[in-house]
């Protein structure tokens, strides 16, 4: 037998012994994606469809999202590149179809709609209001962290008036109040069926809506099947919004990244949430598939210098790693171009716009300058860290960060720390010298990114950051209204300090990217950066 | 050896096998929790504060020094209760029962699948060394063991679901358009069958097809050698040489001198293939999205949540204990002298 004959054979039987099978069964094509139904897939998974539990993941959040109503939402606004954005500054109306706030804006009081149903056909009142955020403030854990973000703190701040009628009582005048209703944490629940269902041991009943949802919102769930797929049907009843333009939407977990490529590509599945920038990349010049990359709002993917490693107390040594970092080769090569540049900014602050550009860019003269003024002209090691579930841009990062460090001297050896570990190393211990951070805020004001990242001891202050007049300025503002005439020259300040004191030293603003098949329209931003489905519809 | 003696054989091998699985439990239990990692900050969410994650930890009952703690663990599996896999929200009971059945399907179907095509190919490369068979044999071989399951599995999928669009899209189980089977043995071939449901049959095992190809080319390989090797073996043994020079046909040499003897390395190695496709599994569930037990292994691994690894450990123990009596009763079915001896 000679060599062809032999490859010939082999390829024949290989080939034929994979085709028998297959070849029955496939002509069932990939028309799962139809006008009724959409198919978006992720890699995630969904472990509770209640918010409220502890435990709960991120993208268990969207069931949240889907399914129940809260008080307020907010509005629509078109972005640059013509694609939508949920709107920070227009808070609009969802279960309450009114509101007014006190002269004094302690006091605000909600009308609900009438015509709002919870899904057995039960009016939505406001009892179900109270019990519901009272809920969200007695459980611990994330929603009463996130609750008290919009000052409310305790069961005695809520009062249901009469059925149509909620008032909220703060202990001072917040501008986070109201927006922080329009989270996914403060949903309305149908109390009587979770009442129902409650025991001794388990009286706001997370036992039973961690399966069963009790809502009003514009999906039911109709299939759970965990680790597989979630299956949302619409109900046709719901009172607080247009009418979703799917009858049905299927949620269904891939894991892997390639997978999902495949099936947007092929154009089996409507979409594809949260997909890595060198697809978006990729895949934006694809006929048949569409992407939408919206910068996340109030995000920045960060390199933190820990103050208390001792070489990074002095400002120096940070501010020269701040000019030794190459920001460009960075943003093209873990970035992939997608995201906004955060480097190469002005001297002077001026606007209070954020993010913004830091005045840093690579300048490795005055990183070096800088580095013989201090104690460390000689260099020092460092281990360079970053969590290895975000290692699709923290490896290249932190590899030509490391180039940087080693101009002016700076040895970094990179180490890689797995995800679960990530929280309690860096956030919670905060003692890492030096690592990759990526803080976003939910609410969309400068000083609440700040509130998290520079007051000593807050969660995402990784890096030990204290500054007293950085503190007292947040604090004087976290809750002033941004009209009020203080609040413009005190963020900008804050800007100043952090580009000076440089603890946090901004990289890009990362991008949030979903793949959309050709068809399927409506879909808008939002900064929980989970999918809304009610907004999308067949073209 | 008659019936009696050998169900108390299997018996005393069972009962051998409770310190292997309570020393598995400790050992499991004792890892799981000297892993770095906190589940507590992990489960109690992005912006949980300190009085937030102690409460997690009351919750989780992770506040109780070890000792208890196990006390507690194992006071909980007495009574059949394996705790929640937080990372799923759902009973480790419950999804070892989904996710088992979903990973041994694949498993021994690509066994089998594996079983057919390299028995027969080892047979035929050992009674015709250097033919275009036993080429054949050494390709498939060497492509098995040298082309890792994710390589394997992601190179299908690109020709035959998106180059070709012959395979369904690989998501899952089933297609979209189809509901899962009265669960009976959990296998949704079988279960479909029961149901006498041929559509849904044929739904599954096209959602099958790629997954089991790529697991059965990882898997071919080593039984194709070891038949090969053992059948090169047997056929130049003092027995295989006098049975030819008595005259017997060359059907019955094969069959019942050579094959039978060379069996008994076969299923050795089929008992160690069995254990390794378990753990090439993980790969192979990852990238077609099939809700198998490897993953969800993984992904509880990767979190720390130790009810979901020490169900998972303990499953697989009782399993493994399960195959290595079954690979020993078929021992004594195959060859005699093992019964005999004792």
């Amino acid at each position: 037998m000679n060599r062809r004959n032999f490859l010939k054979g082999a390829t024949t039987l290989s080939v034929g012994a994979s085709l028998l099978p297959l070849a029955q069964l496939l002509p069932r094509a990939a028309q799962a994606a139809s006008n009724e139904t959409a198919v978006v897939v992720f890699g995630g998974t969904i472990n509770s469809l209640d918010i409220h539990r502890s435990g709960t993941n991120r993208a268990s959040y969207q069931v949240a999202i889907n399914c129940y109503d809260r008080l307020v939402s907010f509005g629509t606004k078109q972005t640059a590149d013509g694609s939508f954005s949920y709107d920070f500054s227009n808070v609009q109306p969802e279960l309450a179809e009114s509101w007014e706030i006190s002269d004094d804006g302690t006091v605000m009081t909600f009308k609900i709609r009438k015509d709002a149903t919870f899904w057995d056909g039960k009016p939505v009142t406001a009892h179900d209001v109270k019990w519901s955020l009272d809920r969200a403030v007695s459980l611990g854990g994330f929603p009463t962290v996130q609750m008290k973000a919009g000052r409310l703190e305790s069961p005695d701040q809520f009062k249901a008036i009469d059925d149509q009628t909620f008032q909220i009582t703060l202990p001072f005048p917040s501008k986070l109040a109201l927006p922080d209703l329009a989270t996914p944490i403060p949903i309305i629940i149908n109390s009587e069926v979770a009442k129902a269902n409650a025991t001794p041991d388990d009286p706001w009943a997370t036992e039973y809506l961690h399966r069963n949802p009790a809502g009003s919102g514009a999906f039911k769930v109709m299939r759970w099947n965990a680790g597989e797929q979630l299956v949302y049907e619409r109900n046709d009843n719901w009172a607080c919004g247009p009418l979703p333009g799917y009858q049905r939407v299927m949620l269904r977990e891939v894991p892997a990244q390639s997978t999902r490529r495949a099936l947007i590509e092929r154009g089996s599945v409507s979409a594809s949430q949260n997909i890595p920038n060198k697809d978006a990349k990729e895949l934006a010049e694809k006929q048949g598939v569409k992407v939408v990359s919206t910068p996340i709002e109030n995000c920045i993917y960060s390199l933190c210098t820990n103050l208390d490693f001792e070489p990074f107390k002095d400002k120096r040594v940070r501010q020269a790693v701040a000019w030794s970092i190459p920001y460009e080769k960075i943003f093209e090569q873990a970035a992939y171009g997608q995201g906004v540049p955060m480097w190469g900014g002005a001297d002077q602050v001026t606007s209070i716009a954020w993010p913004q550009k830091s005045p840093y860019e690579q300048n490795l003269e005055k990183a070096r300058a800088l580095m013989a003024q201090t104690a460390y002209k000689d260099g020092f090691e460092v281990p360079l860290s970053f969590n290895l579930s975000v290692a699709d841009w923290a490896e290249p990062t932190a590899l030509l960060i490391q180039q940087g460090l080693a101009e002016i001297g700076i040895k970094a050896s990179i180490e890689k720390i797995p995800g679960a570990n990530w929280r309690t190393i860096a956030l919670v211990e905060k003692k890492l010298p030096l690592h990759l951070e990526n803080f976003g805020g939910w609410l969309n004001t400068p000083d609440y990114y700040f509130f998290w990242a520079y007051i000593k001891g807050n969660l995402f202050n990784s890096y030990n950051y204290d500054n007293p007049e950085m503190a007292k300025l947040i604090d004087d503002t976290l809750d002033m209204a941004i009209s009020h005439p203080d609040y413009a020259p005190n963020v900008t300040r804050m800007i100043e300090i952090a580009f000076d004191d440089i603890p946090r030293i901004p990289l890009w603003q990362p991008t949030l990217n979903v793949a959309f098949k050709e068809g399927v329209e409506g879909y808008e931003y939002w900064f929980h950066r989970q999918m809304d489905i009610r907004p999308l519809k067949p073209a | 050896m008659s019936l009696g003696v050998k169900s108390k054989r299997v018996l005393t091998r069972l009962l051998q096998a409770v310190p292997t699985v309570f020393g598995i439990l400790v050992v499991c239990f004792i890892l799981t929790r000297a892993l770095p990692g906190d589940p507590a900050a992990y489960f109690a969410g992005d912006m949980a504060d300190e009085a937030s994650i102690e409460q997690v930890r009351e919750n989780l009952g992770l506040d109780q020094p070890l000792p208890i703690q196990f006390v507690t663990y194992v006071g909980d599996l007495l009574q059949g209760d394996l705790g929640v896999a937080i990372s799923t929200g759902q009973t480790v009971t419950q999804e070892l029962a989904k996710r088992l059945p979903a990973s041994l399907e694949l498993t021994l179907g690509a066994l089998l699948l594996a079983l057919t095509i390299a028995v027969p190919l080892g047979v035929l490369a050992a009674t015709r060394p250097n033919s275009w068979v036993d080429h054949l044999c050494r390709f498939l071989v060497t492509a098995g063991v040298s082309l890792p399951t994710f390589f394997t599995g992601l190179a299908l999928l690109y020709v035959f679901y998106y180059l070709l669009g012959w395979a369904p899209p690989p998501m899952g189980r089933l297609d979209m358009m189809f509901l899962p089977p009265e669960s009976i043995t959990g296998f949704y071939t079988i279960d479909s069958l029961i149901a006498g449901d041929w559509a849904l049959f044929k739904a599954s095992l096209a959602q099958m097809a790629l997954p089991l190809i790529t697991l059965a080319l990882f898997t071919l390989a080593p039984i194709a050698r070891m038949t090969r090797a053992a059948m090169l073996q047997t056929l130049a043994s003092d027995y295989v040489r006098t049975a030819r020079a008595a005259g017997l046909s060359r059907r019955r040499v094969l069959i019942t001198y050579a094959f039978r003897n060379a069996l008994l390395p076969v299923i050795t190695t089929l008992g160690m293939v069995f254990s390794f496709v378990l753990g090439a599994n993980v790969l192979v569930e990852k990238v077609f999205a099939w809700p198998g037990i490897g993953s969800f292994a993984v992904e509880a691994l990767v979190v720390s949540d130790y009810a979901a690894v020490q169900g998972f450990v303990l499953s697989m123990a009782l399993l493994f204990v399960a195959l290595n009596l079954l690979i020993d009763v078929t021992y004594t079915l195959i060859d005699p002298r093992v019964g005999e001896d004792s």
